[in-house]
């Protein structure tokens, strides 16, 4: 435990006996204990953001190699073969390893970068502090959790260096490609593995779930009432009930998949036919895995959403030096989110034969989440409304995340007409829609996130200069690349596909499919800068000197700059207030651990 | 030290907590299961099998298993050690007998020539009897492990909470197959 950089409690330093029972602190650290399989919820937090900070970079890499495949589909890039091989025969991608990278990038990104880096991060790092605990409720199962998740990211990347390649039908794995090894090269051990690493994914995500849902309810230090907690600990809490109730579900489909795949059962296969030779499957239906796997996959969204939606909630608050606006509205904002996410997912299947009224049903109930949705909106930009705003890099991206989400959302309400999907279903007006209201935005709150928080991470800050150009780049160029896909989508361009040139229609895009590269390629980079930064500043960044550098009222700014294992050096402190204390009573902010004071204005 | 336990605020163990929401977590594995079975046998092909005497015996197996854990739970607390070590040790072998039981009962199964292969409810009741009894499996190995330690001279444990822990759960996994049990009863 690093003690030398204390503040302002001396008298607490000193030799109390402060642990509670599980007498962490007391063993002599080595380097396996405090950095590999480390049980402090800090440095596990530390350790999913690089393993999610890595998969993001080969996710992001593989969306670089398909869109240069789409934006220059008659050129060859000898050069790929050199790095690529076989993959890459000749300078291009060859097709069935096109669609291992379409799968691939989305497989990863949704679940091993947007769920497992953003929520196991910002999870693992800001509950306890921001609650007033030691650590989580289970360190234990904590370290289980990452090593479940790391364990998992091992399987699926092995999955790129069998022979027959990765899975290869699409992110959400439908039968028959995903049931039938001969479907496809990607459909054999490829789709084992797959299987594999994403039942250990969900492991991992209902270790950390439980763990999450039991310390936020049960561990919080005295005065700090649920009606008192930070939203970011609101938006955690629901993250993690959604998680602990739909990632079974997934993992039931899952299994009953496998002995589709390997015991000869016909849970999800009828009258197939495969090279002209009839299989002896009957009575399946792949309907049944689209309703197990939407049944995760469309609180899965919101998973990846509502994190994003607490981080920047608090990062405005802190940075507008104002109070959130409407506060009780966003945690029931949030609540009917988490409701509603149960509710809804048969709209990603309107054209699969639903009942066009049972579709009418899921209409009304996925329009019905524009509500919320909008509740929030509102409240951001109330919020920021004659605030007095500090454009930190860690600000810009929560107010370009409003932006993304505004943007995004309103083309959801297309999207959720059973009417209007049965001509945009499957084209590139829904990748738009999906990648801007739950990709980029999710990023935005992360890089958010990691911009606000990094000072308490590693007690240095991030070199500013070199965010204001990441922000920058990356919020003018996700809005090139993915609105003119919009435009193609509406054009019913359809998702894909590897190579347009047999649609006439089509060829007008051609351009434009240079161009959404050619950004694409320009935005990947700058990302890269942001590593650099990341990982530049951990070791060589301006030195963190004060403990409450932001002037904010949540408890994790009481901790000391370098907090130990156990996070406060002496007691837990108690809390008096909510944490949105903000330009009170001709007072910039007071913290939550001050006591009502006899003449102080009511909130 | 006493301070600092107050300060936390501890209406419910979060060992205890934890293991609530983790049941809530197998019971959505278990009804995404069963609903898809409602759904499949809505459709076309659909193949019905013939439930074996012994899965009655094999629930009165599991009924009892759960009144000796919660005997044996009863024990601990009065910290009448033999009697609890002679009761986990009976609930753990009434588990293992449960599972050889429903090994005999898919034995029965396949040898009527219901087999795993094909579509119909044969095929959901391998998986989802299959899936309970590893859970039930998961189940007595924790009670072997509690066992073990509670022989054990060198820690003198009398701390309830794994062993109410494990009892919630054992519970539940009864509960859980009176649930599938009388849900096969019933849809087949």
């Amino acid at each position: 435990m690093s003690q030398d950089s204390i503040h302002g409690h001396p008298e607490v330093v000193t030799t109390h006996e402060v642990h509670h029972d599980e007498h962490h602190g007391h063993h002599k650290e080595t380097f396996i204990t405090k950095y590999v399989f480390s049980q402090d919820h800090k440095m596990i937090a530390k350790q999913f953001l690089i393993t999610g900070m890595v998969w993001a970079v080969l996710g992001g890499l593989m969306s670089v190699l398909f869109r240069l495949q789409l934006g220059y589909p008659n050129e060859t890039f000898p050069w790929l073969e050199d790095i690529l091989g076989r993959w890459a025969k000749g300078g291009r991608i060859s097709v069935e390893n096109y669609y291992s990278l379409v799968t691939m990038h989305g497989t990863v990104l949704v679940f091993f970068v947007l769920t497992g880096g953003l929520s196991g991060t910002f999870a693992n790092f800001l509950i306890p502090l921001q609650i007033g605990a030691r650590d989580m409720a289970s360190p234990f199962l904590n370290m289980l959790s990452y090593w479940f998740f790391f364990g998992g990211s091992i399987v699926i990347l092995a999955s790129f260096f069998v022979q027959t390649g990765p899975f290869s039908g699409g992110w959400t794995f439908y039968p028959p490609l995903s049931a039938l090894g001969d479907a496809s090269p990607g459909s054999k051990i490829g789709a084992d593995l797959w299987i594999i690493g994403m039942a250990l994914f969900v492991v991992s995500s209902l270790l950390g779930g439980l763990n999450y849902i039991s310390t936020i309810l049960n561990m919080r230090t005295k005065g700090m009432s649920m009606s008192r907690v930070p939203l970011t600990v609101w938006a955690l809490l629901f993250t993690a009930v959604l998680g602990v109730l739909s990632f079974p579900v997934l993992l039931s489909g899952l299994i009953l998949l496998l002995f589709d795949r390997h015991a000869g059962t016909s849970f999800y296969l009828s009258d197939i036919f495969i090279a002209g030779k009839a299989l002896p499957n009957e009575g399946g239906s792949a309907i049944l895995f689209q309703h197990l796997f939407w049944f995760l996959g469309h609180p899965e969204v919101y998973i990846i959403i509502l994190p994003a939606m607490g981080l920047v909630s608090e990062i405005m608050a802190v940075n507008c030096r104002k109070p959130i606006f409407g506060y009780m509205a966003m945690v029931g904002s949030m609540f009917a989110i988490a409701i509603l996410a149960f509710l809804v997912w048969a709209h990603h299947m309107f054209v699969t034969g639903l009942n066009p009224f049972l579709g009418s049903v899921f209409v009304l109930l996925t329009l019905l989440i524009a509500v919320p949705s909008a509740i929030k909106v509102f409240n951001w930009l109330t919020t920021m409304w004659r605030g007095n705003i500090r454009f930190t890099p860690a600000m810009m991206f929560a107010v370009g995340f409003v932006s993304l989400f505004i943007s995004g959302g309103l083309t959801g309400i297309f999207l959720g007409n059973s009417t209007l999907d049965i001509q945009l279903h499957d084209t590139y007006f829904v990748i738009a829609h999906f990648h801007i209201v739950m990709g980029v935005s999710a990023f935005f709150g992360m890089f958010a996130g990691v911009y606000h928080w990094f000072p308490k991470m590693y007690g240095r800050y991030m070199n500013n200069t070199l965010a204001y150009i990441h922000f920058w780049v990356t919020l003018v160029g996700a809005y090139l690349i993915f609105w003119p896909m919009h435009y193609e989508g509406l054009a019913a361009m359809p998702r894909r596909y590897m190579d347009y040139s047999a649609w006439s229609s089509f060829n007008q895009f051609e351009g434009l499919n240079q161009f959404i590269s050619t950004v694409a390629i320009i935005v990947f980079a700058v990302q890269l800068l942001f590593l650099f930064n990341f990982f530049y500043s951990i070791f060589k960044g301006r030195r963190v000197t004060s403990q409450n550098p932001y002037g904010a009222t949540t408890l994790e700014w009481t901790t000391p700059i370098r907090p130990g294992h156990g996070n406060w050096p002496g007691e837990i402190p108690e809390v008096h207030r909510w944490a949105y204390d903000y330009g009170k009573d001709d007072r910039s902010f007071i913290p939550q651990t001050e006591p009502i004071g006899a003449h102080e204005s009511k909130h | 030290m006493t301070e600092m336990v107050s300060t936390q605020r501890k209406k419910i163990h979060p060992h205890k907590f934890a293991m609530w929401l983790g049941i809530g977590s197998i019971i959505m594995m278990f009804a995404g299961l069963t609903s898809a079975y409602i759904v499949k046998q809505s459709q076309a092909e659909w193949t019905t099998v013939v439930i074996p005497k012994i899965f009655y015996y094999s629930t009165a197996v599991m009924l009892l298993s759960s009144l000796t854990m919660q005997m044996a739970l009863k024990s601990f607390k009065e910290r009448n050690m033999n009697q609890y070590r002679l009761l986990v040790s009976l609930t753990a072998l009434l588990g293992f007998g449960f599972i050889a039981m429903q090994i005999i009962g898919f034995l029965q199964l396949t040898s009527d020539g219901f087999r795993l292969e094909g579509s119909g409810a044969a095929a959901f009741l391998y998986v989802i009897f299959g899936l309970h009894a590893l859970h039930v499996l998961g189940g007595a190995v924790a009670l072997m492990v509690m066992l073990v330690r509670a022989f054990s001279i060198r820690i003198r444990n009398y701390n309830p909470v794994p062993v109410e822990v494990a009892s919630t759960y054992w519970h539940f996994v009864d509960l859980l197959w009176v649930y599938l049990f009388i849900f096969f009863l019933w849809r087949v």
